[in-house]
């Protein structure tokens, strides 16, 4: 069980994420209650459905999944979790920084997967404010060093939206 | 030259403590190999063939003396007293042991040096011209925008896990020296209506599937680079493949998609981030461009009484300024290159002895500062014409002094299957047997000009596409043989080399170019070099004179059967 990090501390994970079986489909998969993260295709397939019995709605959204098509929806998110299949594929760093950036969410933004200690500098500056760290991985020592290995950075991004050239005195 | 501030030195210095702790955690099994591959592959450590290699950044391929004797230091300290010059502004250790190296990147961090990005599948290196700011056919000198894209490019958050590696060039000249069009992003800087600016060019790269780059934009103005190259990117790294490594670079999504469909998207993806905050200002631009400011030139005349003397009698003298200097845009002054293509030596290496000396000659001739160049040679930017007797005669006791730059035995090779684990073949036996054929002076002057590019595998580390002579390692049920291509060439007009035919055994290629320089020699025009015959006359008489007597096809088959 991945272990959640959020505002800088260990948390407990209150939402669960759907998974759709073999023989399943978005369209026939049997909705769950309660706080529930709905994959991006179901909650294309079920959106109305998902709207009239849900308050609280979490999203899941994969490398190639493009959140231009969802980019309407924001507003009913209370969580957007960015799956990284494998740590090295960097495309969640390009969908956290287009939901931040350009499309102005404002809930919670997680990264699940193979989420390391060692990308999760990267992933804050992006904009996720919550891990799931992978399972086996140290949480203490992740939320001690993690974040911080650099004091500043050269670039503009999420966290700080002006690049370091514009800051000098 | 650019030097550290605060916030640069604050960085690598957190980046010496972030793998040093990565290290640890290694060593204690809190990171898998898998976890640590990526962390270390972007600090240039590899795990190679007989120990790890390790790689170490020369930004825009800069140094001044101090990092030198650095490295030298380093390369006899931690390694066996050598290192390797690649032809990415990088200097290669080939036996570093991984635990030493945060105390290498400490020490390097000490000279403002690094390791950041050398390697992995993120952004690397930025390269450029090796007489940027002196040239004299310079129109831009690319210098402090490659500094502001270096800056860019370093711990970039949204791009640190790319489908694959991604490789940027500047250049600011009419003539291009920096391989722009085989690059991911190729910048050529150049003015329209008073105003400056960069034609890009995406999707070039030598390797696997060598491609030409294809222009996306013809000007973009300065101040939209980084935005620019922003939108590039995140095109690249949402749709790039990852399915394949070997499809994974960005040429292949231009090529797939179409140059123009693929400059539409990032057009589209321009849109957003135009004008943003990572534009550029003015104030930016001058503050770096004040570490590039010309150093205290004597006011010379074009020519020296002393230097044309010793041209007219020194004949070995005149051969090596011949082949070694480049005009330079302030009278009295040249650009200096010191060979490291010794006859016998691995091509682009360099002893820490050398490196020593190297630092006291830029000291003393050069205002402290040097380059290397892609070609594996080391360039002494501003050298006065009166110097260079004094130049010539000490870099030719240390060895540096071979006249061969741009000749047939200054030889572009990777390190090839002797210290590469990717290798197909070993590169720098054939460098060295090809030197021993062609050891005599007035031969290899004869010939001319000629880029002969050797690369142990289809990676390209040789950049053996754009060789006038290109060879290339293959591997035949488990043997190394060599295939031969020809025309290649780097430049305004780079193109890729075309395959002469079937592949040679290594014995046999100091024979083969041999033939192919012959056939060059006894039918090319007075007032022509190798390329200008090549173009001329075509593939087929070197084809012809290469393979005259051997057997292949049926032929082949038939001996086979007979045997």
């Amino acid at each position: 069980m991945a272990q959640l990090i959020k505002h800088g501390t260990a948390a407990v994970d209150t939402w669960k994420t759907l998974e759709i079986a073999e023989g399943e489909t978005p369209e026939s998969v049997a909705l769950p209650t309660g706080d529930v993260i709905f994959p991006f295709a179901v909650w294309q397939a079920r959106k109305t459905e998902i709207i009239s019995c849900h308050k609280r709605i979490g999203l899941l959204i994969q490398p190639d999944e493009r959140v231009e098509d969802i980019a309407a929806d924001l507003d009913y998110f209370i969580v957007i979790a960015v799956n990284f299949p494998k740590f090295v594929d960097g495309r969640g760093y390009s969908t956290a920084s287009l939901l931040r950036q350009r499309y102005k969410y404002q809930g919670e933004l997680r990264a699940v997967g193979d989420v390391l200690h060692d990308q999760l500098f990267y992933m804050q500056r992006v904009g996720f404010d919550s891990y799931a760290l992978k399972d086996g991985k140290n949480v203490s020592v992740a939320i001690e060093a993690g974040f911080s290995p650099f004091s500043d950075a050269y670039q503009a991004s999420t966290t700080q939206p002006q690049p370091h050239f514009l800051r000098r005195a | 030259m650019y030097k550290y501030d605060a916030i640069d030195r604050q960085l690598i210095n957190e980046r010496v403590a972030q793998f040093r702790d990565q290290v640890s955690r290694w060593k204690a099994g809190e990171l898998t190999d898998d976890e640590f591959r990526p962390l270390r592959l972007q600090n240039g450590l590899y795990i190679q063939r007989h120990a790890p290699m390790f790689r170490i950044a020369v930004p825009y391929a800069m140094m001044n003396s101090a990092q030198l004797r650095t490295l030298g230091h380093v390369a006899s300290k931690y390694d066996r007293g050598y290192g390797h010059f690649t032809t990415r502004h990088n200097l290669q250790l080939n036996w570093p042991k991984v635990e030493d190296v945060p105390e290498i990147l400490a020490e390097l961090a000490e000279v403002e040096m690094h390791a950041i990005q050398t390697s992995g599948n993120c952004l690397r290196n930025i390269t450029t011209d090796q007489f940027a700011g002196v040239a004299a056919d310079e129109v831009i000198d690319p210098r402090p925008l490659a500094e502001i894209l270096r800056q860019w490019t370093t711990f970039h958050p949204e791009f640190a896990f790319l489908p694959r590696k991604f490789k940027i060039a500047i250049s600011g000249t009419k003539d291009d020296r920096a391989v722009t069009w085989f690059h991911d992003i190729g910048l050529q800087l150049q003015e329209q209506n008073g105003e400056t600016g960069f034609r890009v060019i995406v999707g070039g790269g030598l390797g696997r599937t060598p491609i030409r780059g294809q222009v996306v934009r013809e000007f973009l103005p300065w101040q939209h680079i980084l935005t620019y190259c922003e939108a590039i990117l995140r095109v690249y790294n949402r749709q790039g493949r990852r399915d394949n490594a070997y499809k994974a670079r960005i040429k292949i999504l231009v090529q797939a998609l179409g140059v123009e469909a693929f400059a539409q998207l990032v057009e589209d993806e321009w849109a957003h981030g135009k004008d943003g905050p990572a534009t550029i200002t003015q104030a930016e631009f001058d503050r770096v461009a004040a570490h590039f400011t010309a150093p205290a030139y004597e006011t010379l005349s074009a020519s020296d009484a002393g230097l044309a003397e010793k041209l007219a009698t020194e004949k070995s003298f005149k051969n090596w300024v011949d082949r070694s200097t480049h005009p330079h845009k302030v009278p009295g002054y040249t650009a200096v290159t010191l060979s490291l293509k010794k006859h016998g030596i691995a091509p682009g290496d360099i002893t820490s002895d050398q490196m020593g000396i190297v630092a006291d000659l830029a000291d003393q001739y050069s205002f402290g500062e040097l380059r290397i160049s892609h070609e594996q040679n080391i360039i002494l930017a501003d050298v006065k014409l009166a110097d260079l007797y004094a130049l010539w005669q000490k870099a030719k006791i240390a060895g540096l002094a071979t006249p061969n730059t741009g000749l047939l035995t200054g030889i572009i090779c990777c390190p090839g299957g002797d210290f590469c684990d990717l290798a197909n073949a070993k590169s720098i036996p054939i460098a060295n047997a090809i030197q021993a054929r062609f050891d005599n002076l007035d031969y290899l002057f004869d010939i001319g000009e000629i880029d002969l590019n050797i690369s142990g595998c289809m990676n390209a580390c040789g950049h053996h596409h754009v060789g006038h002579i290109g060879v290339l390692g293959v591997d035949k049920n488990n043997d190394e043989f060599y295939q031969v291509t020809l025309g290649g060439r780097q430049g305004n007009d780079a193109k890729l080399g075309k395959v002469i035919g079937p592949s040679f055994a290594a014995d046999e290629m100091p024979d083969v170019v041999d033939k192919i320089i012959k056939v060059y020699i006894e039918t090319r025009h007075p007032d022509e070099r190798f390329l200008d015959t090549f173009d001329r006359i075509g593939i087929d008489p070197f084809k012809n004179r290469v393979y005259e007597g051997r057997a292949h096809g049926k032929a082949k088959a038939a001996q086979k059967e007979a045997a």
